[in-house]
């Protein structure tokens, strides 16, 4: 990497290398520094969180059967369902926001930029006591409702901002043959463009997955038993709170950068793929890109155009 | 009706997206620092300080934030006893809890905020850089004069995404007691159930009005400033 040129850097000669090392060797010095006070600290007779005694649990099966597989599989359960939920409604919600129907388009248009705007964890708190006074849910069906409403709310707006992005990134020429050919404006849509739009989307897809994830280490605000929170309980059986969130952040972690990395994968398989007009996946812009790589045009030439009849 | 002006009265919405406000604008000035150093490192011909940066940005990236706020809030402050405030001020608990928070906001979004500066950078075509190299500008020319002012535009609308998920995850710190505007929703809905659809229609309309107009001077700003190539 340090070998070849980037835009900042010029390829490094002897002097350059010499200065490169001098600040790897004081970067490196400084970084672990910060890391040993941490340790330091963590080890400090007062705070005692290095202890045997702090860690051991997480080798027994107990910790695991009784706190964090279940929490686990709470987290696992919630983000499936959302997924799920998410993927229906944003699709309807995009649709929506694209059809010929002005009425539509605009209750579509207003639903979507209202609830993006509503934070995940506020939409979470209105569904659980909306639930608990409004619809009667009880037992531990009513937090499971209050944190998949308010993933699925907040992830369908997201989904058919995605949607619809996707489809407007479509060349022209695609709708205009599907109505061309006699299709009605929706066949078109549903038949011609969506598929398409769909395929590019998949990346962003996959990347919205983590912040489904993520977010629903929320729904341990309203009592609902998932990772987090069966973390929590085992802090306190244990008293080993802080190797307790260390531990979940490293199972998150590794749930999470494998779902990145599946969405890095498809995203590559993507652009290479010859089927399709769009050939770079598409972001509806607000979502915080996992990966969010802009393609750097190898040239400032405007590419050739191979087309017939289009000679310069 | 009466039941909604005793509430108002009883409350202090206001006060509460003060709060609000002041993470957002605290998390963001730090998010804003800590990522352009992260940024930096990433991006630097180093590769201790790469390796370092994109360790940063994987771990915290995948991290929950409510579980970055507990370890902050709890863990650190709470466990290991380091404060950030005076311990014999009588607004203790509040400022520490308050500024714990805008540590874990600051933490969390710096790397959201480093990405989007690398990807304006990365927007930037390496031909940019050697043809300034070429007219024999150096070092600080070349970055003064070509390459950052490209790259500031190109990570404008993804630094303003990142403001807006910021003021909507400052809701995150309720979870360790920060009196903000989730925190008083959650209050205000407890001991008063029958008007819970009004609370949450004010609530909810009090973000849209925060991040609305970012998101629209953010989009403005993005297309005049865009670099046409």
């Amino acid at each position: 990497m340090s070998a070849q040129a980037s835009v900042l850097f010029d390829a490094p000669g002897p002097r350059a290398r010499v200065r490169y090392r001098i600040i790897a060797v004081v970067g490196a010095i400084v970084l672990l520094a910060m890391l040993a006070y941490f340790v330091v600290r963590l080890a400090d007779p007062a705070n005692n969180q290095l202890t045997a005694e702090k860690w051991l649990p997480f080798l027994t099966p107990t910790a695991w059967t009784a706190y964090l597989l279940p929490g686990l599989l709470g987290t696992l359960v919630a983000a499936a369902i959302s997924v799920a939920l998410s993927i229906v409604f944003g699709l309807l919600l995009g649709i929506g926001r694209l059809v010929e129907q002005r009425w539509i388009r605009w209750a579509c248009g207003a639903f979507v930029e209202f609830f993006r705007s509503v934070p995940v964890l506020m939409m979470m708190l209105f569904a659980y006591y909306a639930g608990l006074y409004g619809l009667r849910i009880s037992g531990t069906a009513l937090p499971l409702f209050g944190v998949v409403v308010g993933l699925t709310v907040y992830n369908s707006c997201v989904l058919a901002e995605l949607v619809r992005s996707g489809v407007n990134a479509l060349p022209a020429g695609q709708r205009e043959s599907g109505l061309a050919i006699g299709l009605t404006p929706l066949q078109t849509l549903t038949t011609i463009l969506l598929p398409q739009a769909i395929t590019a989307m998949l990346p962003s897809m996959l990347s919205q997955l983590v912040v489904i994830l993520k977010d629903s280490a929320l729904g341990s605000m309203i009592s609902y038993l998932e990772l987090l929170r069966s973390g929590s309980y085992l802090a306190t059986a244990f008293a080993n709170l802080i190797p307790t969130l260390i531990v979940l952040a490293v199972i998150y972690i590794l749930i999470n950068s494998a779902l990145t990395r599946v969405a890095g994968a498809v995203e590559q398989r993507l652009r290479r793929g010859p089927r399709g007009v769009v050939t770079r996946p598409v972001t509806a812009g607000f979502v915080p890109e996992p990966a969010a790589e802009p393609d750097v045009p190898p040239t400032i030439m405007p590419p050739r155009d191979d087309r017939p009849g289009r000679r310069r | 009706m009466s039941g909604i002006s005793t509430l108002l009265r009883e409350y202090d919405v206001l006060g509460a997206f003060w709060v609000t406000i002041q993470l957002t604008l605290w998390g963001a000035l730090g998010a804003l620092l800590l990522g352009t150093v992260v940024a930096v490192c990433r991006v630097s011909p180093v590769g201790v300080l790469q390796r370092a940066g994109t360790w940063f940005v994987t771990l915290v990236r995948n991290t929950p934030l409510t579980l970055i706020v507990a370890l902050c809030a709890l863990g650190v402050s709470n466990t290991l006893k380091i404060s950030l405030a005076p311990p014999d001020s009588p607004t203790f608990i509040v400022d520490n809890g308050f500024r714990w928070g805008v540590v874990a906001l600051a933490v969390y979004h710096a790397s959201f905020v480093a990405e989007a500066l690398r990807s304006g950078i990365n927007t930037v075509p390496t031909g940019q850089a050697e043809a300034a190299r070429s007219i024999g500008l150096g070092f600080g020319a070349t970055l003064r004069h070509v390459v950052l002012p490209q790259a500031f535009r190109g990570a404008i609308a993804p630094l303003g995404n990142t403001l807006i998920a910021l003021t909507k995850n400052t809701t995150v710190v309720a979870t360790v007691g920060v009196a903000e505007a989730a925190y008083l929703m959650r209050n205000m809905i407890e001991f008063n159930p029958s008007l819970l659809y009004f609370i949450f229609i004010v609530m909810a309309a009090g973000f849209v009005v925060l991040t609305l107009p970012v998101g629209l001077l953010f989009t403005w700003l993005s297309n005049r400033l865009a670099v046409r190539r």
